[in-house]
């Protein structure tokens, strides 16, 4: 601490972390971590053998990892990190900063929502092989706006993290299967019904944890979420177990169904039957419901109600000082978010045709919370962007076979969807802490609409 | 009266388990203030680490003396696996602290979504089946009528045993050392340890490399006691042992203990009175209810509310 000023110079000169050396000597430790971190992971593997278990020895994907590690932490420090012309301050400098990109935003929404709009046909006109394939990743996707739209109710507007979103978008889904096991209903009478039964359960699970706030609400969610799912897996009579409900039927075309042969839909039209015709019904059924979960949440947020959640998330004691009725604010947020989840939910049953309880795990939950979170909390444009770069990113490594010629034919890019799934979370948050659309537009102005940078916001503080 | 002490046993060592995995979490939440949901998958890093170092020795060195090598193995591992801990703290908390509060829950959960993957990636998805090494134990009661006999297994006793020693050395740690004091300095506050002279962000590591050596421990444990392990134990081992330490005070440490105690032996007598299935649901509902009517736990400190 006492230093006089000429040591300090020294100091710093032998401790300059742009020097080659404090580059070299950085990329060491990490390649030295990575070696201690994969010596029982890459470098052994456990397997199952006649008699036990049986060590077998990696050495040369150990040493392999390490030196790519080295190499990589080496270059990113000495043209990135420890430099002092980064290379990314180029792109930096290129790209248009927050408040600058606020006038392309609303014409990248227009955008986005014409070729959403014409999507199918985009498809089956110029990727005629693939478009059964593309299209079904477009519902897919778009199932995840959809979700995420209703999410972003609960935790981007309402500040109330929620990690059992998944139980909702569960409850949807064996509403509708059940419905119509045991009294025989089709899709569009069982769609509102599944979601006021959603909305329900918002309402029965949000009761108890309206006392909890942040990470403690999160986890009792978390742990409804659980709940559900365990319930789902063990009450065998009723809801067939773990091994799921099938046969569960598709939605018809204001009662036709999309079939071949007589009484059909193709049959009706008079067209030739495509089996292509039936993935873009249910996806133009699946946009029609993101669309309106996202203008309802649009109307919302300028009624009282959701002034009141977007209240509730930046200061829940001055809104109750306000006299505001944070219960019922909670309550509605709960299950209007819970209602769409709903909606999804029996989507995604009549579109798959077979539920268990498998597809509603823990993962789902977080997979729809990282999307809300990454695209920007309370951001409707930043959850499209999420769903498309996350799902349809990850979905993407399924095409990537040519990577077996080089890795060698036991290699397979969909083992890694989850690990870059993750990896892709952590770097995401890390570069971008508001997730990518941090600036937002506020919903009450006095006189003139200004954007409101990251910043400024103390949005999910979750209190 | 056999059957349920027989019962009490099995829960307290299941207890000591997720008492171990509990300190974690209730460190990190002391200190930082937030879950640290990579927990429990550290804890299933540090159970495949004693698999294998455990494999090495017995198979390959060719080691036979059974106390010397699970010693080894349990010093192994808890290096290993705190090296883990450092590293998740390093890549996923450290550059965002200070950052909002959502953004540490969310790297947090892909840092757990990363580590299943990479161990179901590097170690294969399928159970790791090892064999019972310690057998046989002290029959303490046999009854007359009911001719359950019971047993506190040699296994149940290192368990216990272990657990109590840690828990002893741990707390000396946490209440005489210079580093317990740095670490107790910030949980109170901050900024103020920071104007004191302690490095924060060393001392949170720490923080973190004690809780992962924990871990470690209970990983090892889990191995000798089951016998079965694959990449997913951490999720609902984690769960249960935040549940431990959320019921137990979070930030107190014998709270957690007690937690962690606490939900073993529910469980068990859950399991063993009436059903297994609904194990699971048994144990969220109380950290539902207990979060729902008593947040602060039964240790723990109510947390004043700064307007």
């Amino acid at each position: 601490m006492a230093m006089t000023g000429s040591n300090k110079a020294v100091a710093a000169q032998q401790n300059d972390p742009n020097s080659f050396a404090a580059s070299v000597k950085d990329a060491a430790i990490a390649g030295l971590l990575v070696a201690v971190l994969g010596f029982f992971f890459i470098g052994i593997r456990t397997d199952i053998a006649p008699g036990g278990l049986d060590l077998k020895m990696r050495w040369g994907a150990w040493i392999i990892s390490i030196l790519v590690v080295f190499a990589g932490r080496l270059l990113l420090n000495l043209f990135v990190l420890r430099t002092d012309s980064p290379l990314t301050r180029k792109f930096a400098d290129a790209m248009p900063s927050g408040t600058r990109f606020a006038g392309t935003g609303k014409w990248l929404m227009r955008a986005l929502f014409a070729f959403a709009l014409v999507l199918p046909f985009f498809f089956t006109t110029f990727f005629p092989g693939k478009d059964r394939q593309f299209i079904d990743l477009a519902i897919l996707i778009m199932t995840y706006i959809m979700l995420g739209w209703g999410l972003n109710i609960v935790v981007g507007l309402a500040g109330l993290l929620d990690l059992g979103y998944v139980a909702f978008y569960a409850v949807g889904a064996y509403s509708f299967a059940l419905l119509a096991q045991y009294l025989d209903i089709g899709f569009w009478f069982a769609l509102p019904l599944a979601g006021i039964l959603a909305a329900c359960w918002g309402i029965v699970l949000g009761f108890p944890v309206l006392r909890l706030r942040g990470d403690y609400l999160a986890i009792v969610t978390l742990a409804f979420g659980e709940i559900i799912r365990v319930v789902l897996l063990n009450w065998y009579e009723f809801t067939n177990g773990p091994d799921g409900i099938s046969g569960i039927p598709k939605p018809t075309f204001f009662g036709l169904e999309l079939k071949r042969g007589e009484g059909g839909f193709a049959d009706f039209f008079g067209i030739a039957y495509d089996p292509i015709q039936r993935f873009i019904f249910l996806y133009y059924i699946i946009f029609i419901l993101a669309l309106i979960t996202n203008f309802v949440t649009m109307r919302l947020r300028r009624l009282p109600i959701g002034r009141a959640w977007e209240a509730l998330r930046e200061d829940e004691i001055a809104c109750r000082s306000l006299g505001i009725n944070t219960r019922n604010t909670k309550l509605t947020a709960f299950s209007i978010g819970a209602m769409f989840g709903g909606f999804a939910g029996s989507f995604f049953a009549t579109r798959q045709g077979f539920i268990s309880p498998e597809s509603f795990t823990f993962l789902e939950s977080a997979i729809i919370l990282a999307i809300v979170v990454l695209g920007g909390l309370g951001s409707q444009v930043g959850v499209v962007i999420a769903s498309v770069v996350m799902i349809g990113g990850i979905e993407m490594l399924r095409n990537l076979g040519f990577l077996q010629q080089v890795f060698g034919s036991g290699f397979d890019p969909v083992q890694y969807r989850m690990l870059i799934f993750g990896l892709a979370m952590v770097l995401i948050m890390v570069w971008k802490p508001r997730g990518l659309i941090s600036t937002r537009e506020p919903s009450v102005v006095l006189k003139e609409k200004k954007r409101i940078g990251a910043d400024m916001v103390a949005q999910g503080e979750g209190h | 009266m056999e059957y349920f002490v027989q019962q009490l046993i099995n829960g307290l060592t299941l207890g000591s388990i997720y008492g171990l995995i509990a300190i974690g979490y209730t460190m990190v939440y002391g200190i930082i203030g937030m879950i640290n949901f990579a927990h429990g998958d550290v804890f299933m890093i540090g159970a495949f680490i004693a698999l294998a170092m455990f494999l090495i020795l017995t198979t390959v060195l060719g080691f036979a003396f059974l106390p010397v090598v699970l010693l080894i193995v349990l010093i192994v591992a808890m290096f290993f696996t705190s090296a883990w801990g450092w590293t998740v703290e390093r890549l996923a908390y450290r550059p965002l602290r200070g950052s909002f509060r959502l953004a540490p829950l969310i790297t947090a959960i892909g840092m757990s979504i990363v580590l299943q993957n990479f161990v179901q990636i590097t170690q294969g998805a399928r159970v790791k089946p090892l064999p019972p090494q310690i057998q046989g134990g002290i029959t303490l009661m046999e009854g007359s009528a009911t001719g359950i006999v019971v047993q506190l297994s040699y296994m149940q006793i290192i368990i216990i045993l272990t657990t109590v020693a840690l828990m002893a050395g741990f707390t000396l740690l946490i209440t005489r050392t210079p580093l317990g004091r740095a670490q107790r300095a910030c949980e109170q506050d901050r900024k103020m340890a920071a104007l004191l002279g302690i490095n924060v962000d060393r001392t949170i590591s720490l923080t973190f490399v004690m809780g992962a050596a924990l871990a470690a421990v209970a990983g090892l444990m889990f191995v000798l006691l089951y016998g079965v392990i694959d990449f997913y134990i951490g999720f609902l081992a984690g769960v249960k042992a935040f549940t431990a330490a959320v019921l137990g005070g979070i930030g107190s440490l014998p709270g957690a203990m007690l937690g962690g105690l606490l939900i073993g032996l529910i469980e068990v007598f859950w399991s063993g009175y009436f059903s297994v299935e609904y194990k699971d649901v048994a144990a969220f509902s109380i950290l539902a209810i207990v979060l729902i009517f008593l947040p602060s736990g039964l240790l723990g400190q109510p947390e004043v509310e700064k307007v």
